[in-house]
């Protein structure tokens, strides 16, 4: 017995994939050759399980302003911005955020987990009522436990099962605050928006949508599902991330309140942690402005999820419920999800494996990530790969069903 | 108030289950994480009440279970 012991249940199920021939934690790759392509094992394999919506990591701008800031500024700023005060590029980039979005205020993090940490814990406190949707990300779970609101969690989204839940606690004292996600990460499906508007405003509670997958992706100004649907002066808070469309890592909140910068002295996860290092800043200020200024990235990200989800759904795969650049994949049971994988990444093909508990629906799903920088022949070639694994594990045959498994 | 939330589990387990107050919600029914949530929405609904994510933390037995339920109700009527 060790302290680890309560996690033998976990370690049990983790060993079970290495007794079918695979460790998914232990992929190595070689090197990384592009956006869409790394060595493994010494082969060549297409990159189907970043987020990198914009294919923005190897942008030579993007990697110059940071090799110069870094040159500059060094690796790191070993400390806190409460504590160790705010370098220039901290600054310019909270005010490139905020310009981005229409709002008054934005306020950088160190990752998007530590701005959902962030927003959760110190927008609502004791008394208050915090509403998660149950599909919730685990860093929005996590900071809802880091405060001290009371969690009330509604049905996936479902705004009438939100409209009940909050006319529940007609007469009780107290803010409330709703916070759903512009782009969910496991099936790709997007939040029905502007019924949570109407919610909201009948019932007066603040509502945050976290734009992590969305950011870049939604919207002809790429500032997410917000924009996308007409309902941006409605939503009082947008989280996002860096290290999606951005290509690096850090999060952020912005607000139009007049008195959000009060969350510069409340916020933990903001004030007990270093700040970014220049060289992400930079390379992050600079990925901002490509998102602005080269629409076609959008454009060929949505072609290219298009091709890819309407090829699997012809094949008869079942997948999400819509075409986005998180393409999923349900299996039909976990042991067939990670001999899938296991085959498709032989075949040259990386993606991710994701099983229950990770999963909303207790189904196994192989979950494919698309990129503007993905070429039309990678796209294709992802499909025949699907086609041919898919072949070989007897999906195609005639017990249609064996694809089956409701997403 | 054990009868409704027996006619509740079957529902949501699609089965009928023998239960009583020192009944174990996961460990004797053998729930997994999405069938305890969808028996306490569908508890939720039953009684027109949300049960906060701590609450549902604290909640092992049957009893504990009716204990929550009686709480909030009284709660809302206040």
């Amino acid at each position: 017995m060790t302290i680890f012991a309560k996690h033998a249940p976990i370690k049990l199920a983790y060993d079970s994939f290495k007794d079918m021939g695979v460790d998914p934690l232990n992929v190595r790759f070689d090197e990384i050759l592009s956006p869409t392509e790394a060595m493994l094992n010494g082969k060549s394999i297409l990159l189907f399980g970043s987020h990198n919506y914009l294919g923005l990591t190897f942008d030579p701008d993007c990697i110059e302003k940071s090799v110069e800031a870094t040159r500059r500024l060094g690796t790191g700023t070993t400390g806190s911005r409460v504590a160790f005060g705010n370098y220039d590029g901290h600054l310019q980039l909270e005010k490139a955020l905020a310009e981005f979005f229409g709002r008054e205020h934005a306020m950088v993090f160190t990752t998007g987990y530590q701005a959902n940490l962030g927003a959760l814990s110190s927008l609502v406190g004791r008394g208050d009522h915090l509403m998660l949707d149950s599909d919730s990300h685990a860093s929005i779970y996590d900071g809802s436990r880091l405060g001290y609101a009371e969690v009330i969690r509604f049905r996936h989204n479902s705004p009438d099962d939100l409209y009940k839940r909050l006319r529940r606690l007609d007469g009780a004292p107290g803010d409330r605050l709703i916070v759903v996600e512009g782009l969910y990460s496991m099936l790709g499906d997007t939040a029905p928006l502007k019924e949570f508007v109407d919610v909201k405003r009948q019932t007066g509670a603040y509502l945050l949508v976290d734009e992590a997958h969305s950011m870049g992706v939604l919207g002809e100004k790429g500032r997410g599902l917000a924009e996308a649907v007409g309902v941006e002066d409605d939503v009082d808070f947008i989280v996002g991330t860096f290290s999606k469309s951005l290509g690096s890592v850090g999060g952020f909140i912005t607000s139009n309140d007049p008195d959000f910068d009060v969350m510069r002295i409340v916020c933990r996860p903001y004030m007990f942690t270093a700040s970014l290092p220049p060289g992400v800043i930079a390379s992050t200020l600079e990925a901002l402005s490509k998102l602005q200024s080269q629409a076609h990235l959008r454009a060929d990200l949505l072609r290219n999820s298009k091709r890819f989800y309407d090829g699997l759904t012809a094949m008869g795969f079942q997948t999400g419920p819509e075409a986005g650049p998180i393409v999923a994949v349900a299996m039909p049971d976990r042991d067939t999800a990670v001999m899938f994988w296991k085959l498709l990444m032989e075949a040259g093909l990386y993606l991710n494996l994701a099983v229950p508990p990770a999963t909303p629906t207790q189904t196994s799903l192989l979950r494919n990530s698309i990129s503007a920088a993905h070429t039309i022949e990678q796209i294709d070639a992802a499909l025949a790969i699907f086609a041919d694994v898919g072949r070989q594990l007897g999906f195609f045959a005639a017990d249609r069903r064996r694809a089956g498994g409701v997403v | 108030m054990l009868d409704d939330i027996s006619a509740i589990f079957a529902e949501v387990l699609g089965r009928t289950v023998e239960i009583s107050e020192k009944t174990s919600i996961v460990e004797d029914l053998g729930m997994d994480s999405l069938g305890v949530m969808n028996f306490v929405m569908a508890i939720e609904d039953f009684y027109d009440i949300s049960i906060p994510l701590d609450r549902i933390a604290q909640i092992q037995t049957v009893a504990d279970l009716i204990h929550a339920v009686q709480s909030l109700r009284s709660g809302t009527s206040k």
